[in-house]
């Protein structure tokens, strides 16, 4: 017993074992994408909705408290309330066509044939340029003199070579667009998803479908489906928010324009706000939908938990 | 009447011949085993029957009628998958409703329909759960439960107890067994293990590298082996192979006794030298070596536990015998040929 007792040292703390204890090392490996989160967002963003309620301007930069002043001039504005219409328009459009995309392509792409794997690169292509690069190889085709869809289209007898489609200059045609270029970019995403979605169905399950008599509709709408909708809320949430508060785009191919006829809250936001300086104006526009992206995002993600199969 | 016939059925994928020219039917209300190491085509096969793949030559004939290119739902079959298959996003009740929903089966037939499956199969109060909700044991009858709705001519069940427990499986086994004698709907039954085959079929159709090797009553299958592989596939340990003229001899471990415990019939003595032992409580296994016959394998025999304890040792050398009756004889090609001779 004696031995025992004094072989036992009391407990140091050396620091060596300090790299060995998670209550140590946790914070530490946490603390850079928090310290990212508190300074590039969290900041901002608490610097924004202070700005929505004060009178701040570059000009004046007063931050005289002016509560919801701003929100009500906003709200009253022509223009604002056009480009909350173009928004949601542009946003649901373009993830309805993304999706559709996604899906098709994510069905050809699961098929076998030769040069698939070159296939499924390509195709992720959109998703990988720099957006601005996109937008510029997209301009010259919509370009009002050396269009490549209108020449194409003119060669094939569907359009008429002396009244040529103004595809930026016209307000419909530019919404049509800015959705096409923006569901392109998107539907690499949607293919990815869907890929992902259709390789985690259990072939059994399909195997099974086929046995029980399900054709091509039966086993993709009520097998395939709803197997995969948890995955493709998560992608069309993504989408959706992505979508909203994105101006990349409409910034780059028509800037809003003409007359506003694509203007969406990013772009007015960054207009109003960072262009003419009016930020307090700015920040209103920017945040005006946050409240119901968040309201959506909750309620779609609390939907997804209850389904959870 | 054959309910199933399978006629001359290759499948070959890219190189390999993953099945080679299997002949086979499966008479009405038979419980037909399908039984080989894995990868030896028996998948394949039953995948064919139920058209999930398409031969590259033969014809598969379904109640007398050729099925070639009917696709599997007008097939008149049902199959239980080694997972189940089972739809993950739908209740019990919609599982086994499924195959009749896509039958446009009237909506009072289908629910008889999944009230007579369920309670038949003991699973009517899980209806309302979901796949995920459900032990192995019972998601095994749902999907046994989803196959009978459709009362189809032939059940076709790819290993249907490999996902179980050891303990659930004994018990598993002999429902599923039971079961069949209930409905009477002719079966074919894919499965790796010996002791499934031999409990529960009324013939076992042994295959090997694609090819059919023999089918027969288990009786059949065990007592008079087509080939050394069939030989060799059933029973633990597997039949002893001793070089002879000419080919080998083949005799079980259990008819490989010491010569003090057989007497009467005429015997083949051999030398044993027992190398090893093995306790398995109610039996014995002894590994060794005749001396003066050539084996690829050690030799065993299997003994009653306390038989002889005293005078059997690692080490001995001892007499050991088997009848002339329990003698099997192959040629140099690995197939049974009649009495040989033994020197």
């Amino acid at each position: 017993m004696t031995a025992i007792a004094e072989g036992a040292r009391p407990a140091v703390r050396r620091p060596r074992f300090m790299l060995d204890r998670t209550e140590f090392m946790g914070p530490l490996f946490i603390a850079p994408a928090i310290l990212y989160v508190v300074v590039l967002v969290a900041l901002p963003f608490f610097l924004a909705i202070y700005y929505s309620v004060s009178a701040y301007t570059i000009f004046n930069p007063s931050y005289h408290f002016v509560g919801l002043k701003n929100l009500d001039e906003v709200l009253k504005s022509d223009i604002f309330r056009h480009t909350l219409g173009n928004t949601f328009f542009f946003t649901i459009v373009s993830q309805i066509f993304g999706l559709l995309l996604g899906k098709v392509g994510a069905m050809l792409l699961i098929q076998d044939f030769p040069g698939r794997g070159i296939a499924r690169a390509l195709v992720v292509l959109p998703w990988a340029v720099p957006v601005s690069l996109a937008v510029l190889a997209w301009k010259w085709m919509f370009d009002s003199l050396y269009s490549v869809i209108n020449w194409t289209l003119m060669a094939v007898g569907l359009m008429d070579p002396m009244n040529p489609a103004q595809w930026l200059g016209t307000t419909d045609l530019a919404m049509a667009a800015v959705i096409t270029v923006h569901a392109w970019r998107l539907f690499p995403f949607g293919v990815v998803i869907f890929l992902a979605g259709l390789t985690s169905v259990p072939k059994e399950v399909l195997d099974a479908a086929t046995v029980d008599g399900a054709g091509f509709w039966r086993r993709n709408y009520v097998i395939i489906m709803p197997i995969i909708l948890p995955i493709i809320t998560i992608a069309l949430i993504f989408g959706t928010v992505f979508t909203f508060t994105d101006l990349s785009v409409v910034y780059l191919l028509t800037n809003g324009g003409p007359v506003n006829s694509t203007q969406v809250l990013g772009s007015l936001g960054f207009q109003v706000g960072v262009l003419s300086g009016d930020v307090s104006h700015g920040a209103v526009i920017c945040l005006f939908l946050f409240p119901f992206l968040l309201l959506a995002t909750i309620v779609l993600l609390k939907v997804l938990r209850k389904r959870e199969i | 009447m054959a309910a199933v016939a399978a006629r001359h059925i290759k499948k070959q994928f890219g190189e390999v011949l993953a099945v080679n020219d299997i002949s086979l039917s499966v008479n009405d209300g038979e419980f037909l085993v399908l039984l080989g190491p894995s990868g030896c085509g028996k998948t394949t096969f039953l995948r064919i029957l139920a058209g999930l793949e398409h031969q590259s030559s033969g014809d598969i004939l379904i109640g007398g009628e050729n099925v070639n290119e009917v696709p599997p739902r007008a097939r008149g079959i049902a199959m239980v998958f080694q997972g189940y298959g089972l739809y993950p996003h739908l209740t019990v009740a919609s599982n086994i409703a499924f195959p009749l929903k896509t039958q446009n089966t009237p909506r009072d037939e289908i629910k008889r329909k999944v009230k007579w499956a369920t309670e038949l199969l003991s699973i009517d109060h899980l209806v309302d759960r979901r796949p995920r909700q459900l032990s192995g044991g019972e998601r095994q009858r749902v999907a046994l439960a989803r196959a009978l709705v459709r009362e189809p001519t032939v059940f076709l069940l790819d290993e249907p107890l490999s996902n179980l427990d050891a303990k659930l499986r004994t018990s598993a086994r002999s429902e599923l067994k039971q079961f069949q004698q209930t409905v009477r709907t002719s079966t074919v039954y894919v499965t790796h293990d010996q002791v499934e085959a031999m409990g529960m079929g009324d013939r076992i159709a042994v295959i090997d590298h694609g090819q059919l090797r023999q089918v027969g009553t288990p009786t059949e299958i065990y007592d008079q082996p087509a080939d050394e592989f069939v030989a060799t596939f059933l029973g633990t340990p597997p039949m002893n192979l001793v070089e002879r003229d000419g080919g080998s001899l083949g005799f079980r471990p259990e008819h490989f006794l010491p010569r003090e415990m057989l007497n009467g019939s005429p015997l083949a003595e051999m030398p044993f030298r027992i190398d090893r032992m093995e306790y398995l409580g109610s039996e014995r296994i002894l590994y060794g070596e005749i001396e003066g016959r050539r084996a690829k394998r050690l030799v065993t025999a299997k003994l009653p536990a306390h038989a002889a304890s005293d005078s059997l040792r690692a080490g001995d050398k001892h007499a050991f015998a088997v009848r002339r009756s329990e003698l099997h004889f192959f040629d140099k090609q690995g197939r049974r040929t009649r009495e040989g001779v033994v020197q």
